[in-house]
């Protein structure tokens, strides 16, 4: 029986190479305009180019970059996960909390937060494909409702870093192969999940439902499984991201990981995931964490006060649409001209 | 059809609310009349009668700048023992984050409730202003406590530190801990629009214009705004950004526990060190391994307990929170009296310094 | 067009379903108003129903354009940081010395730049207005903390406070309210009766057609972004009213509040349906429901938990009785249901392309 994604209509599947190449443009700039901008900004402030500043921002984009990856899969099938950050914040003060009290050793700690994660990204996409809820509207009662347990959980109490194990937030500056073990992590996971979307069944699925899903509903591909997958795989990847933060900040209490989505899903956008679904990469995505953190400490580092950081950020962000709208509409010309020729 | 039936469904719901202001109670005061400049209104309110005025049996409404930062519930322990001793209810309200627009609705309903004093911090002093004038215009006391509110929106502000007295503290300590009292020196702080902090930083600043200082130099302040994300990444951006850097000196708790912890991770304990306003608790780490030698605050629960215990006195009328007032609080101050002194300010006392000799006896 | 081989859609009529959704709200207003009796002597009186409209007005405000935008297809997350930039820039100017009749109106016209910026970038552009507002949203609280820093101004003449806090007098009736009322009363009528609100509604249902049919789709977005951001702009010049502090963070985490209250409203998030009076009661809904729990006492975590399951359930509700009504009609007239219905809960979008012009 022929491979449904194979059998696809050809302008998609035209379409779905050039955007490859196209993204593989993407990481290559962003990758690019560090390299420049890194440059520049060691002429300035020579402590950037040293190798503790930048295992720093490193360390701290993986954390994103991680909380990315997970997005990215959601929003390649044309959804949104808003409640990240609840659940990271979740997880980091369930983890923490259980260390403190001492009920678990701290391998059993991670696991749980992991699967904690997991398990909160099973709630969305139970919402999103068994109540057939809109993405965007489940999400944002989510991030709301995960948000209130934590608080809810956390009371006023805040978990010290001397409540953990001596030596459980010196992972975070602990290194493998002569690399942060975070950026290890972080690397290990794009890598696993780019084998994943490249090479299995499951993976051209994903890409073939945010492409287009009418196409794919009458190829017949599950599209309630293969959305709840990515849900439930965000969810898990924001426990991994939730256990990081305990490592790398140590105080944790109940408004931990406020405010990260924006950062997260900024830097999947940024690294070239397109909103509509069906293109882009996850290693696109930890890249636009790492840039976006790049950003950051440069502005830290040539001496812009902290209130130029948001600007920005928001600058950056309608860039890089910016881009990605006209080198879409530049592919798209250029298949046209190759049709009629 | 929908524009009849849309009309219909407004009218209803209009009817529904015209249907409860006309049912409005007697007592009940308005409250959203008062405009942010108007004097402080007399003790004496006309027609509301706040909850039971007599010895013991108030209703205080705790209202801290949010309830999650654990400052507030060491001193909301303070606040529930005087209850205990005095007999009273207290009752913890406040927003999930530091937000001056989430405190008013409240300070609000604290209000509607009739509740006899309200104890609050203020996230910005001008917003909460306008809803606090009404609360006493109602007849409750209004007691301030930790980041004061504008002056005239409250009865009496319990300050936890002589303002002065810890601009000094900061500047000797950082002074203490620098090599010869020479070299780059920086400041982590809260929000940058915190009153106490911002308070404390100026007078710091003040203090290392003296001579003794000389030998400072502040290269930067950076906010952490009491997010311990934020004020962690603050800390690793100027360890990189001074490599010559001495001391850390954050005055909040949440800042000093992060540089502590960002100067550890990196290993630069030696090097540089870290002081300001912390938790005994959360420092013992630090002064043992010789990051955070000399650190200060002051007793968290003794500001709640008085507090409390003002907000009580001012219900039942044994004091009127009057410039010059003097009263004795048994457990506290060593059985000094209090004075209130300008703008209706009570200094709790000076700030407590800790360091490897004593920081074990404190368990806060 | 793949019209024929398009999955079920959850297409409604303006009218029709959403009525139905409005009775409910109704319904949650009252058993909400007498819920809130039952908890407290204090929560049926004047006073605090003029505190718990209040608290919530500038958030009203910016809701009723947000329904317009959100009916035509588009989303406006960038609302809350023109408030702030507004604040903010209404500090700056005051404390330059620029009168307010002069400063007010200018920040209007920021606001209104603002928007036009999302609107050009989205409808000239062809960019997803999730990402471009979301762009702004960082954009414009950065430009508000560049103009004001972290400083506060709050000196601001009586007068000006007074409408922010005050009430009309002789009444109870909070200034802010009227003007949301007004605007309410106003958009209403765009809306549900002019041809304007037809097309509105066109271009969210299908703005391939609507294009095809003459209805100018960008210039028509274009207007609605600008009117979002130059109302964005007058709650926030509300909200420093209210506070008598223009503060550059003024406004964080109201966009959540805004689109919250639109969704309940009965509001499709992909466009195409939705009413004025659904959202006036989505607000009303909101504002008693949050006030009664804090009278009660109940904590803000509990009412976090209790906000976000209301908004889940505001849309499983109406799709689980529109399938179940699909499904006893099917059963009635003997047919299976369709093949491969769409499981994202999502439909197609038209591409792009279509949407120029």
């Amino acid at each position: 029986m022929p491979d449904p994604v194979v059998a696809m209509p050809n302008a998609t599947r035209g379409r779905g190479s050039w955007l490859s190449a196209v993204a593989r443009q993407r990481e290559l700039s962003l990758l690019a305009i560090m390299f420049v901008l890194g440059g520049m900004v060691s002429i300035a402030a020579p402590q950037f180019l040293t190798s503790s500043n930048l295992s720093q921002v490193a360390v701290q984009a993986s954390i994103i970059a991680v909380a990315a990856v997970g997005e990215a899969l959601v929003i390649l099938t044309r959804n949104v996960d808003l409640s990240v950050e609840a659940t990271i914040g979740l997880v980091a003060y369930a983890v923490a909390r259980l260390l403190e009290l001492k009920a678990v050793s701290p391998i059993e700690a991670m696991v749980i937060g992991v699967a904690l994660g997991l398990v909160l990204g099973l709630v969305n996409g139970a919402v999103i494909t068994l109540f057939k809820v809109p993405s965007i509207v489940a999400t944002l009662g989510t991030l709301s409702i995960f948000r209130g347990i934590d608080y809810l959980v956390a009371g006023s109490h805040q978990v010290p870093v001397a409540g953990l194990p001596g030596n459980f937030t010196s992972a975070s500056s602990g290194s493998f192969l002569g690399l942060p073990i975070f950026v290890v992590i972080a690397f290990v996971i794009v890598l696993v999940g780019s084998a994943l979307m490249r090479s299995t069944r499951f993976g051209r699925q994903l890409y073939a439902v945010g492409s287009n899903p009418e196409a794919a509903a009458v190829l017949g591909i599950r599209s309630r499984l293969v959305v709840f997958t990515a849900f439930a795989l965000c969810g898990m990847l924001a426990g991994v991201a939730g256990v990081m933060w305990v490592i790398e900040y140590g105080t944790i209490n109940g408004t931990a990981a406020t405010g990260v989505v924006l950062s997260v899903v900024a830097a999947v956008v940024v690294g070239g995931v397109n909103i509509f679904g069906g293109s882009g990469s996850l290693a696109g995505a930890a890249i636009g964490a790492l840039f976006l953190g790049f950003i950051a400490n440069a502005l830290i580092l040539v001496g812009l006060s902290q209130f130029w950081l948001q600007a920005i950020y928001g600058l950056v962000i309608l860039g890089a649409v910016s881009a990605d709208a006209l080198i879409l509409r530049r592919v798209q010309q250029a298949t046209i001209e190759q049709r009629a020729r | 059809m929908l524009r009849t039936r849309g009309r219909l469904v407004t009218l209803i719901a209009a009817t529904v609310l015209l249907a409860a202001a006309c049912s409005s109670s007697a007592t009940t005061a308005p409250v959203s009349a008062a405009p942010a400049t108007a004097a402080p209104p007399s003790a004496a309110a006309s027609s509301a009668a706040p909850a039971s005025a007599a010895a013991g049996g108030i209703t205080v409404g705790y209202l801290p700048k949010d309830i999650v930062n654990n400052y507030f519930a060491a001193a909301k322990t303070g606040v529930d023992k005087a209850a205990g001793e005095l007999g009273g209810t207290v009752t913890e309200v406040g927003p999930p984050t530091a937000d001056a627009t989430l405190q008013i609705p409240f300070i609000q309903d604290l209000t509607t409730k009739k509740v006899s004093a309200i104890i609050v911090s203020a996230d910005d002093k001008d917003a909460v202003a306008p809803a606090l004038q009404a609360a006493m215009a109602a007849g409750i006391k209004v007691v301030g406590f930790d980041s004061s509110p504008a002056v005239g929106a409250y009865n009496v502000f319990v300050n936890q530190v002589d303002f002065s007295g810890v601009g000094v503290n900061l500047a000797d300590w950082a002074c203490q801990l620098a090599p010869n009292c020479t070299g780059d020196i920086a400041i982590l702080s809260a929000a940058a629009t915190a009153t106490n902090q911002n308070a404390w930083i100026a007078l710091m600043k003040t203090t290392l214009q003296l001579p003794k200082y000389k030998g400072l130099n502040l290269v930067a302040t950076v906010y952490g705004n009491d997010d311990a994300a934020t004020s962690t990444t603050q800390a690793q951006g100027l360890l990189t950004k001074y490599p010559n850097l001495k001391v850390i000196v954050a005055p909040t708790t949440v800042g000093i526990l992060a540089a502590a912890q960002v100067v550890d991770a990196a290993g630069k304990g030696a090097t540089v060190k870290v002081t300001g306003l912390g938790f005994p608790n959360d420092m013992k780490p630090f002064v043992k391994d010789g990051t955070s030698p000399v650190f200060g605050l002051w007793s968290v629960p003794d500001l709640g307990y008085l507090s409390y215990w003002i907000a009580d006195k001012l219900a039942t009328g044994e004091i009127k929170g009057t410039v010059g007032e003097t009263f004795t609080v048994p457990s506290l101050n060593g059985g000094k009296p209090y004075t209130i002194g300008a703008d209706n300010t009570v200094i709790l006392g000076p700030a407590f310094q800790f360091d490897a000799t004593n920081v074990d006896q404190f368990n806060f | 067009m793949s019209a024929s081989t398009a999955p079920v859609v959850r297409r409604r009529s303006p009218a029709g379903g959403l009525l139905r959704w409005e009775s409910l709200l109704v319904v949650a207003l009252a058993g909400l108003v007498v819920l809130g009796n039952a908890l407290s002597p204090f929560f049926l009186t004047a006073g605090n129903f003029a505190n718990l409209l209040s608290a919530l007005m500038e958030v009203a405000i910016m809701a009723l354009p947000m329904t317009l935008v959100i009916i035509a297809g588009e989303i406006d997350l960038s609302v809350e940081s023109m408030a702030g930039l507004a604040s903010s820039l209404l500090g700056f100017l005051w404390m330059n010395g620029v009168p307010l009749w002069l400063a007010i109106p200018l920040v209007l016209l920021v606001g209104a730049l603002g928007g036009l910026l999302n609107g050009l970038l989205i409808a000239r552009g062809g960019l997803p207005s999730l990402v471009v507002t979301l762009g702004t949203l960082a954009l414009f609280r950065g430009m508000a903390l560049i103009v004001l820093g972290p400083d506060g101004v709050s000196d601001f003449p009586t007068a000006f406070t007074a409408f922010g806090f005050g009430s009309v007098p002789g009444t109870l009736i909070p200034w802010p309210f009227v003007v949301f009322v007004a605007m309410a009363i106003v958009l209403a009528i765009v809306l549900h009766r002019t041809w304007i609100g037809r097309q509105v509604y066109a271009i969210g249902q299908n703005s391939g057609a609507a294009r095809y049919s003459g209805v100018r789709v960008a210039r028509v977005k274009i207007s609605l972004f600008v009117l979002s951001g130059l109302v964005s702009a007058l709650a926030g010049i509300i909200l420093t009213a209210r506070l008598n502090t223009a503060r550059a963070d003024a406004g964080t985490g109201l966009t959540l509040t805004v689109v919250t209250i639109v969704l309940l409203g009965g509001v499709n998030i992909f466009g195409g349906s939705g009413t004025i009076p659904g959202v006036v009661l989505a607000v009303l809904v909101i504002a008693v429901m949050q006030n009664a729990l804090r009278l009660a006492s109940v904590t803000v975590q509990v009412q976090a938990i209790a906000l976000g399951l209301l908004l889940i359930l505001s849309v499983v509700i109406p799709t689980s009785a529109h399938q179940a009504k699909s499904a006893f009609d099917r059963a009635r007239a003997g047919r299976p249901p369709p093949a491969g219905s769409v499981g994202q809960g999502e439909r197609s979008s038209p591409t792009k392309e279509e949407e120029q012009g």
